[in-house]
């Protein structure tokens, strides 16, 4: 069973706020699913490579110029632009990174 | 109620017995009509028609794949004024082959469930019968399908998510082999599962849009530089000599009876065809759905990490600093379920567990693959349940994630080994009289086979 302050901790770490219960709930639930991920300390995987990628592709190079929908026209640099919450000019607006004194 | 298919729009078109634009607006008012089945998130009100082996059929687009200029939500309220910049290759494509676009249809937020009812815009209700769920993360496409508010949808498949919704609306879903179709444009769940792929009405109609969507693209480097056959070519072969695969794991506890009864007589057709039926074994299927639950979450853990409300979707206002804005935006806009598997990704990821975790499910999904590889040295197919049993009620799992969870147990091993499979419509269920869904496994790339075998159980199967 994971702790209150585990579950804390893994919300800290992903940027996530939790109120009093939902630590509760996922402290329950995160749990659960954790036991059940726990059979495969029994599989014996001694000498096994780990597989991430199915199709056995390694590097897909091209040629490093520039080409597709760079350099963006001004109203596809706008379409992006317009969805930011806060911007300035052409730049995106965000709090700031330290409190003040 | 089938309704259109591609061929009968393609005729009705040529044959002028109505026009591209007249079948778009039947179909909308149809979509008007049917709005207590929450399929869509949004709708368009007009579809212009291009010239193409698509041209004028009308189809909808599960609402995490892009199209230039629309809203995409990927049924989430972080993104919920989202506006796409840019067209997906896989619209691109249908595009240029002439097709139209009715609306993005309604999913569990960011594809993660098996129910839809995980949407941020409320849950789906299968067209069968209202009661019960579509399944999902494709609820909606497979719903608007089956329900024929569309001629065929898009859907995207990380561990089930076409296969299984279109097992429990009765209708056809197809999931390609990873790397088949590009997932440019399409919003990442986990990037080494992911795939987009056909839910259609028949299994010819699989195999057209296959045909349109499949191929390299240089805007996703993960696909395959393979050519692409006609897929429609080999339909109907005979499958006398096919050497098809029963694994035993497949029949086990928690398939249901009606479930059981159904996929084995639907094997026994195959027997009657001249097929060679086979008892396999997959040893680490029992592994599966545990290496998937740690494997796809870290995988969301990182893909879900942009989200942070600063460029785009869900700010939250109250904030006074920076981390505050990605926490609060994030606390606000997610549901309970990225919540869950975000923070399950967070906590496998993290120092002390990640060889615990992460690189034991990789070493277990490398025996997975295996079982795979060495089944298909004597097996062409390899088939089975889609799902453990018929549409359940709503509501029914909604507060046991690992219930939910266990809806993907044989369609999950499937990803983790990268294979193409399909869900055909079998029969009705002996006691609850819902559609069942009959799973055919393909080696690499063999989506050619796997429709094949589709069509024969499509063709001889009775009471779909």
């Amino acid at each position: 069973m994971l702790s209150r302050e585990e579950v804390i901790k893994i919300a800290q770490l992903a940027r996530i706020a939790l109120t009093d219960d939902e630590v509760t709930k996922f402290q329950k639930e995160l749990s659960s699913i954790l036991s059940y991920v726990e059979q495969l300390n029994a599989v014996d995987t001694s000498g096994v490579e780990p597989l991430a990628q199915v199709t056995g592709l390694e590097n897909a190079l091209r040629e490093d110029v520039v080409q597709g929908v760079f350099p963006p026209s001004k109203q596809q640099t706008e379409a992006l632009l317009v969805q930011a919450p806060a911007r300035e000019g052409d730049y995106l607006k965000v709090k700031s990174v330290l409190k003040a004194k | 109620m089938k309704g259109h298919t591609i061929t009968t729009i393609q005729k009705g078109i040529t044959q002028k017995e109505f026009s591209a634009g007249e079948i778009f607006r039947q179909y909308r008012k149809r979509i008007d009509e049917h709005k207590n089945l929450n399929a869509f998130i949004s709708v368009f009100d007009s579809g212009n028609a291009g010239e193409g082996v698509l041209s004028g059929v009308p189809c909808v687009v599960k609402d995490n794949m892009l199209i230039d200029g629309t809203r995409t939500t990927a049924g989430s309220k972080i993104l919920d004024n989202y506006i796409a910049t840019y067209d997906a290759t896989v619209i691109t494509r249908l595009k240029k082959a002439g097709a139209t676009f009715l609306g993005k249809t309604n999913m569990d937020e960011f594809a993660m469930g098996t129910s839809t009812e995980n949407s941020a815009y409320g849950p789906v209700k299968n067209p069968r019968d209202t009661t019960r769920v579509p399944g999902g993360s494709s609820g909606g496409s497979a719903a608007a399908v089956a329900a024929d508010l569309a001629v065929f949808a898009l859907g995207s498949d990380t561990g089930g998510s076409i296969r299984q919704p279109a097992s429990m609306c009765g209708v056809v879903g197809l999931k390609p082999t990873y790397g088949r179709v590009s997932r440019h444009g399409l919003i990442a769940m986990a990037s080494s599962f992911d795939q987009i792929g056909p839910i259609t009405k028949t299994v010819e109609d699989a195999a057209r849009v296959l045909n349109v969507i499949a191929g390299h693209d240089p805007l996703d480097a993960t696909t395959a530089d393979a050519p692409v056959p006609d897929y429609t070519k080999n339909l109907n072969n005979d499958v006398r000599g096919l050497r098809v695969g029963v694994p035993k794991e497949f029949f086990q506890a928690g398939l249901t009876p009606e479930v059981a009864d159904k996929i084995r007589s639907t094997i026994e057709l195959f027997k009657k065809a001249g097929a060679v039926i086979s008892d396999i074994s997959l040893p680490n299927f029992n592994h599966s759905l545990a290496a998937y639950y740690i494997l796809v979450p870290s995988e969301i853990s990182a893909n879900l990490a942009r989200f942070d409300g600063i460029r785009y979707g869900h700010s939250a206002q109250n904030a006074d600093s920076l981390l505050d804005v990605y926490v609060k935006s994030r606390d606000g806009g997610f549901g309970a379920e990225p919540k869950r598997r975000i923070m399950l990704g967070t906590y496998a990821l993290s120092a002390g567990y990640y060889d615990a975790y992460y690189l034991k499910a990789l070493k277990v999904r490398a025996l997975i693959r295996r079982d795979f590889d060495r089944a298909f040295e004597n097996v062409d197919v390899i088939v089975g349940p889609t799902a453990p049993s018929t549409a359940f009620k709503l509501g029914e799992k909604a507060d046991d994630p690992m219930a939910l969870y266990l809806e993907d147990v044989y369609t999950v091993p499937v990803n983790l080994a990268g294979l193409p499979a399909i869900s055909v419509p079998c029969g009705l269920g002996a006691s609850s009289q819902l559609p069942i869904g009959f799973q055919i496994i393909g080696k690499m790339f063999d989506e050619a086979t796997v429709l094949h075998i589709a069509q024969h159980v499509e063709r001889h199967a009775t009471g779909t």
